[in-house]
């Protein structure tokens, strides 16, 4: 029980970028970035031991502004996305670049791990993102599984593709579209796909859904009024190549199957205000996270749509055991969506929610006051889905 | 020992004399005759004498011998006089016997004289005999010669006489005389002469029967005709099978014949209806209005009613199949049996024949009575198809009580009751449609201009706190809206009772077949009185309040997304409908339910609890999506103004921004709104000034502790503390949780709802100063005047406080404006 107990890191400043350091897959890491207006913006490196329950942290200065968006490149550790504001003369820009994480960090902080404040290294630029004519940038997307090489960044109402180049010093737009429409159309947040050999991203503005081919740069479907308010954020099923989940103000999360988009397969309702983030565990499709701004983190079983809709099969040898593991067995056997938890270790709005790349059963949520989480899905659970 | 002999033997005479006559013997000692007695039979004179001498004194015995001589004497003289009188008869006697011998001699020579003249008749007589003898015979011969010929004479007129009849049509008579032939005919048919006449008869016979068929099959004929034809060709041997048949088709015809009137009359009834609708339709323009306010219920078009049908039917039909069963029973089935047609045993072949004859023609005549039934779709007037259906069952009946075998009678039965179910089912829809018409008139009503209910009210915020009714002159108000729906559910629900009430009515004669009526005790039949049970019950008055609740969930399920498609105030008022429904109508409506149609709960049913629980679910979910949707206009509209402004570059304030203005105008209507149909609900107590006293604490105190490390880079950790401090002693606030049934629980939500969403948007924005300084004003108007809305005014003053904590977070240059010049600004308005 004692391991189940919730780990939290207090960061100094308002913070609501997360991420998992995706290329890493043998250490349980996160990345945080922060949101201050007048201090040095930090991103915060988090390691998590998890046989010690320790968490060690390490900081890198992030000089450009306030960090509104982070993602990290599933090929190179040490490559990083950011999406931050530039506030110049009265005018608030957000912009992205691409980053590299200076390669001394790690072993700097092991030996003064209380030092790393009294010197934090500075993240060293690797390229821009930017094209000022594309406007404020929502989000920038690696190609999952890629080699590093294509990002995606969504700004405003442009989906704009670039190549890296010459260790992703240099990069170049190779293709764009355009969201055509009435009014001022912005992204607020986009997922690309694992799925159709890379080749999709599905994007969220306002109250729509839209699905993208990234070989045509074309609008493949489109879901509108896939929320009855704005849509916060959706992620892919990664096992289920048409299933995707999305989350929004109307405090619903929704799991659509793109081939029929007129009505979602299933709705939840759980949380009791906006549903800021919604994340698919990536190798059990059934176990999704989703944080709201009602302060609480809610890690749901949706066996019904996953891609294990019976779970695993019952092994035939516990049948022959007493009456009441039988009993058990059969109270076990309808395995119905459910809420598994609810997590109430954040006392403001949660914005985002994360599992870690190494560890599938753990997963980290940041809310608005620079507490981050971590916490573990129950072992109940997590010893049925194995067995 | 002679004493006792001589009144043995007499004794025992008399005692079985006694015992012949009868059975009861007297007493022995009277039977002891006295010896002593002078007069006795048994007078011992001995003994009589010893014993007077023993008892008597002298005297005595000399009186009693003088009395005894002079007894003697007077027997002497009585035995002499006797004597001579015989001796004087018998003298008589002697003289007449003489005279009687001369008498006879005189007889004796008369009689030989008669013996000599009677030897001479007898003679005389013998002799006439003899010459007569022959003449006799010959005339004996002679009359046995002619009765022969008369007979014969018969026969061979047989065939003439025949077609006589044939010609006159006396059919009967022919029957009966060559019945009479048949025999001798049969007999003697080894005789050319009357093979030929037989073979005539047979032809001619042969004619009648042909005559007799035809005459059967015409029809036309009268039922005595054809019976008698019946009869006359069953004594000619005719197979009864083929009679049966034959008379069965005839009747068929005739049935069939009733059976295409009342189906042309269908067949018609249905271009009429649409004619005649059009009619009226194109005739009074105004009929839509008219017919929606003094009944909601189509009237069924003019063409022939239901009960004009199944009078026809009844009369034409079930009256004539009576008939042919009657006589077609007389004719085979009741007839006395004689001779040999006994043994075909016509009887049971001809019954079965019937059944399955009055099956098909019936099957016929049902299914187009169903027909007819299912045309019958409007709702209007019940008593008709009842009083319709009942004299269907009524004439059923006729039908049961001459062919008791008969399925006839109990698929009547279950063609009523079909047409009762539906009957409740038809009724269910009309409810159904009813509610949800009058749905769309309680929403025009509210779409009229006239509900701007907050327009009227608060167009100052000074009246805000006066939650009173507004604008009495607007025709229907909330509540009026309300009563009058409740009032018309009701109404139509009770009119919709008592019709089909009748169906049970007393009078009625199927009420009392099991499905309609309870009857026995509860461990018998589970199934029974299904219809006030199971019909009335749970298929029309809880399935209609169900479908109230149900429709009224889906307001909230299908509108939810797109909350401009339902109004708001329809979500209010159908939460208080429901939740009056959960508190009295529903009991009401069952309770009259299970009184007026004696409902005994034997079979499960809908529990008012289950029901009264839906209510209240549905009235909650309906009021949770009202603070819902109007959380949500008020949210939008406070993000569309925080987002599409941009804060860095803003001016000093100089007022509260309009929407600010709008949210509290709007809040206010609400307020009304829901003042008007639900209770205010209880508040936590505040002082009558709170929104400056506290607004001052929050202004002064707060944002000191708050901005002032905000200078002072070195310690960026204290702002977290504090405000995660204050947070440690503030109660988590669900945004979307659900209402209590009750005004301030209502305002509180929607309040909750547009202050987290402000919340949220000011975090996604980075403010100038003067931009931090705006939302300063803007939250300390919304302070004064939102705190009289909330139960606990302290979370309205905790997420204000969030707000301008938020954007000073947010804020590039945090330098707050002055608390006296917010209120200034404020103040002004």
């Amino acid at each position: 029980m004692e391991d189940d107990a919730p780990v939290i890191y207090g960061l100094e400043f308002q913070a609501r970028a997360l991420t998992a350091q995706t290329a890493e897959t043998d250490a349980i890491r996160f990345l945080v970035g922060t949101q201050s207006l007048k201090f040095e913006n930090q991103i915060h490196i988090i390691d998590f031991d998890d046989e010690n329950n320790i968490i060690n942290k390490n900081v890198l200065l992030h000089h450009a502004g306030e960090i509104w968006h982070i993602s990290a490149s599933p090929a190179d550790k040490g490559v990083l996305t950011t999406c931050y504001n530039k506030t110049s003369e009265s005018r608030v820009l957000t912009c992205a670049a691409v980053w590299r994480m200076p390669p001394e960090w790690e072993s700097g902080s092991h030996e003064s791990p209380d030092d790393s404040s009294n010197s934090p290294q500075t993240l060293e630029l690797l390229c821009h993102l930017d094209n000022t004519a594309h406007g404020n940038t929502a989000c920038v997307l690696w190609e999952p599984m890629g080699d590093g090489k294509r990002v995606i960044s969504l700004a405003d109402s442009h989906v704009v593709l670039w190549d890296l180049q010459e260790s992703s010093t240099k990069a170049t737009i190779s293709s764009s579209a355009t969201l055509e429409g009435k009014g001022q159309l912005k992204f607020t947040s986009g997922k690309w796909s694992p799925h159709h050999n890379c080749t999709q991203l599905a994007t969220a503005n306002d109250m729509a859904i839209r699905g993208w081919d990234l070989r045509s740069m074309s609008q493949i479907y489109c879901i509108e009024n896939a929320h009855g308010q704005l849509v916060r954020d959706l992620d892919f099923n990664p096992n289920k190549q048409y299933y995707l989940a999305s989350c929004g103000d109307d405090c619903k999360v929704k799991f659509w199957d793109v081939r029929h988009i007129n009505e979602p397969v299933k709705t939840l309702e759980e949380h009791s205000h906006w549903v800021w983030s919604v994340r698919y565990n990536h190798s059990h499709d059934q176990l999704l996270l989703t944080a709201s701004s009602d302060s609480r983190v809610i890690l749901s079983n949706m066996v019904s749509i996953s891609s294990e809709p019976f779970g695993h099969l019952v092994d035939d040898d516990d049948l022959s055991d007493s009456e009441e593991t039988h009993h058990e067995e059969k109270s076990k056997e309808p395995l119905q969506d459910s809420i598994i938890a609810t997590y109430e270790e954040h006392e403001d709005s949660v914005y985002a929610v994360e599992w870690s790349s190494a560890d599938p059963w753990l997963f980290a949520s940041l809310s608005y006051d620079g507490r981050l989480v971590i916490n573990r899905v129950p072992r109940a659970l997590k010893y049925r889905i194995l067995l | 020992m002679e004493a006792e002999s001589g009144s043995s033997s007499p004794g025992r005479k008399r005692r079985l004399l006694r015992l012949y006559y009868s059975a009861a013997p007297e007493p022995q000692q009277e039977e002891q005759p006295d010896p002593c007695d002078i007069n006795g039979a048994q007078f011992d004179p001995e003994l009589y004498l010893n014993k007077l001498r023993k008892e008597c004194s002298l005297n005595e015995l000399m009186d009693q011998e003088s009395c005894m001589v002079r007894q003697i004497r007077s027997l002497d003289s009585d035995m002499q006089t006797l004597v001579y009188e015989n001796y004087n008869k018998f003298i008589s006697a002697t003289d007449t016997i003489r005279k009687m011998k001369n008498d006879f001699k005189k007889m004796e020579d008369e009689m030989d004289c008669l013996s000599t003249n009677m030897a001479a008749i007898t003679e005389f007589s013998a002799r006439i005999s003899g010459t007569l003898q022959d003449q006799h015979a010959q005339i004996t011969k002679l009359s046995g010669v002619h009765t022969l010929l008369r007979k014969l004479q018969f026969l061979f007129e047989l065939p003439a006489r025949l077609n006589k009849c044939l010609e006159l049509q006396a059919y009967a008579q022919a029957v009966s005389s060559h019945c009479r032939a048949r025999c001798v005919l049969q007999q003697y048919s080894h005789m050319p002469s009357f093979r030929g006449i037989q073979d005539d008869c047979h032809a001619i016979m042969e004619r009648l029967a042909q005559q007799l068929r035809q005459k059967f099959r015409d029809g036309g004929t009268s039922a005595k005709e054809l019976s008698e034809c019946v009869e006359l060709l069953l004594q000619l041997d005719e197979p009864a099978e083929e009679l049966c048949d034959k008379f069965l088709s005839h009747a068929q015809t005739r049935l069939e014949a009733d059976l295409q009137g009342l189906e042309a009359e269908l067949r018609d009834s249905a271009p009429i209806d649409v004619s005649t609708q059009k009619l009226s339709s194109a005739a009074n323009p105004m009929s839509p209005s008219e017919s929606s306010t003094s009944s909601h219920f189509l009237s069924p078009a003019a063409q022939t009613d239901i009960l004009e049908f199944i009078d026809r039917g009844c009369n034409e039909f079930v009256s004539n199949l009576c008939l042919v069963i009657a006589s077609y029973q007389e004719l085979f089935v009741n007839r006395p049996q004689e001779g040999e047609l006994a043994s075909k045993n016509i009887p049971q072949m001809a019954n079965s024949k019937l059944l399955v004859f009055v099956d098909t023609l019936a099957a016929r005549y049902f299914s187009l009575v169903e027909r007819r039934i299912q045309e019958e779709k409007g709702v209007g007037d019940n008593s008709l198809l009842v009083r319709a259906l009942d004299r269907f069952h009524r004439r059923l009946q006729a039908v049961s009580k001459l062919l008791p075998g008969s399925a006839v009678p109990s698929q009547g039965t279950e063609i009523v009751i079909q047409a009762a179910r539906e009957r409740i089912k038809q009724y269910l829809s009309a409810l159904q449609s009813f509610y949800l018409d009058s749905l769309t008139d309680v929403r025009q009503a509210l779409a009229a201009p006239r509900l701007s209910v907050g327009g009227t009210s608060s167009a100052g915020g000074g009246a805000l706190a006066g939650s009173g009714p507004p604008g009495k002159e607007a025709p229907p108000s909330l509540p009026d809206l309300l009563t009058s729906l409740s009032n018309s559910i009701l109404n139509q629900i009770k009119s919709v009772l008592a019709s089909v009430h009748l169906f049970t009515a007393k009078d009625i004669t199927f009420s009392s077949k099991p499905y309609f009526k309870w009857s026995g005790p509860p461990w018998t039949l589970t199934e029974q009185g299904e219809f006030c049970s199971q019909g009335v019950r749970e298929g029309l008055v809880v399935s209609f309040i169900k479908f109230i609740c149900q429709s009224s969930r889906q307001f909230c399920e299908s509108a939810g997304d797109r909350g401009g498609s339902t109004p708001p105030v329809l979500l209010l008022l159908l939460s208080r409908l429901c939740l009056d429904f959960e508190t009295s109508t529903i009991s009401y409506i069952l309770t009259l339910t299970d009184e007026q149609f004696l409902v005994q709960h034997h079979s499960p049913v809908t529990a008012v609890t289950a029901l009264c629980a839906e209510a209240r679910e549905a009235a909650q979910k309906l009021l949770n999506h009202y603070v819902k949707v109007q959380g949500l206009i008020i949210s939008q509209m406070l993000r569309k103004s925080v987002e599409t402004r941009d804060w860095v570059n803003t001016i000093e304030p100089r007022n509260v921004r309009a929407v600010m203005k709008r949210v509290v105008e709007d809040t206010t209507s609400i307020d009304v709104q829901v003042g008007l149909l639900y209770e205010e609900g209880v508040r936590k107590a505040h002082s009558s000034d709170s929104s400056k006293r506290t607004f001052s604490v929050y202004s002064s105190s707060r944002q000191q502790i708050r901005y002032a490390p905000s200078y002072t880079p070195s310690a960026p950790m204290d702002t977290n503390l504090l405000s995660n401090i204050h947070k440690l002693f503030s109660e988590r606030i669900d945004i979307f949780s659900p209402v209590e049934f009750n005004k301030v629980s209502v305002l509180t939500g929607i309040i909750k709802i547009s202050l987290k969403t402000f919340l949220e948007c000011v975090r996604l924005r980075t403010f100038g100063r003067y931009g931090l300084q705006q939302i300063q004003v803007d939250c300390h108007y919304l302070q004064m005047y939102l705190w009289r809305f909330v139960s606990d005014e302290n979370l309205v003053h905790f997420l204000l406080d969030e707000i301008v904590g938020s954007a000073a977070h947010r804020c590039l240059d945090p330098s707050p404006m002055e608390q006296s010049v917010i209120e200034v600004i404020c103040e002004r308005g």
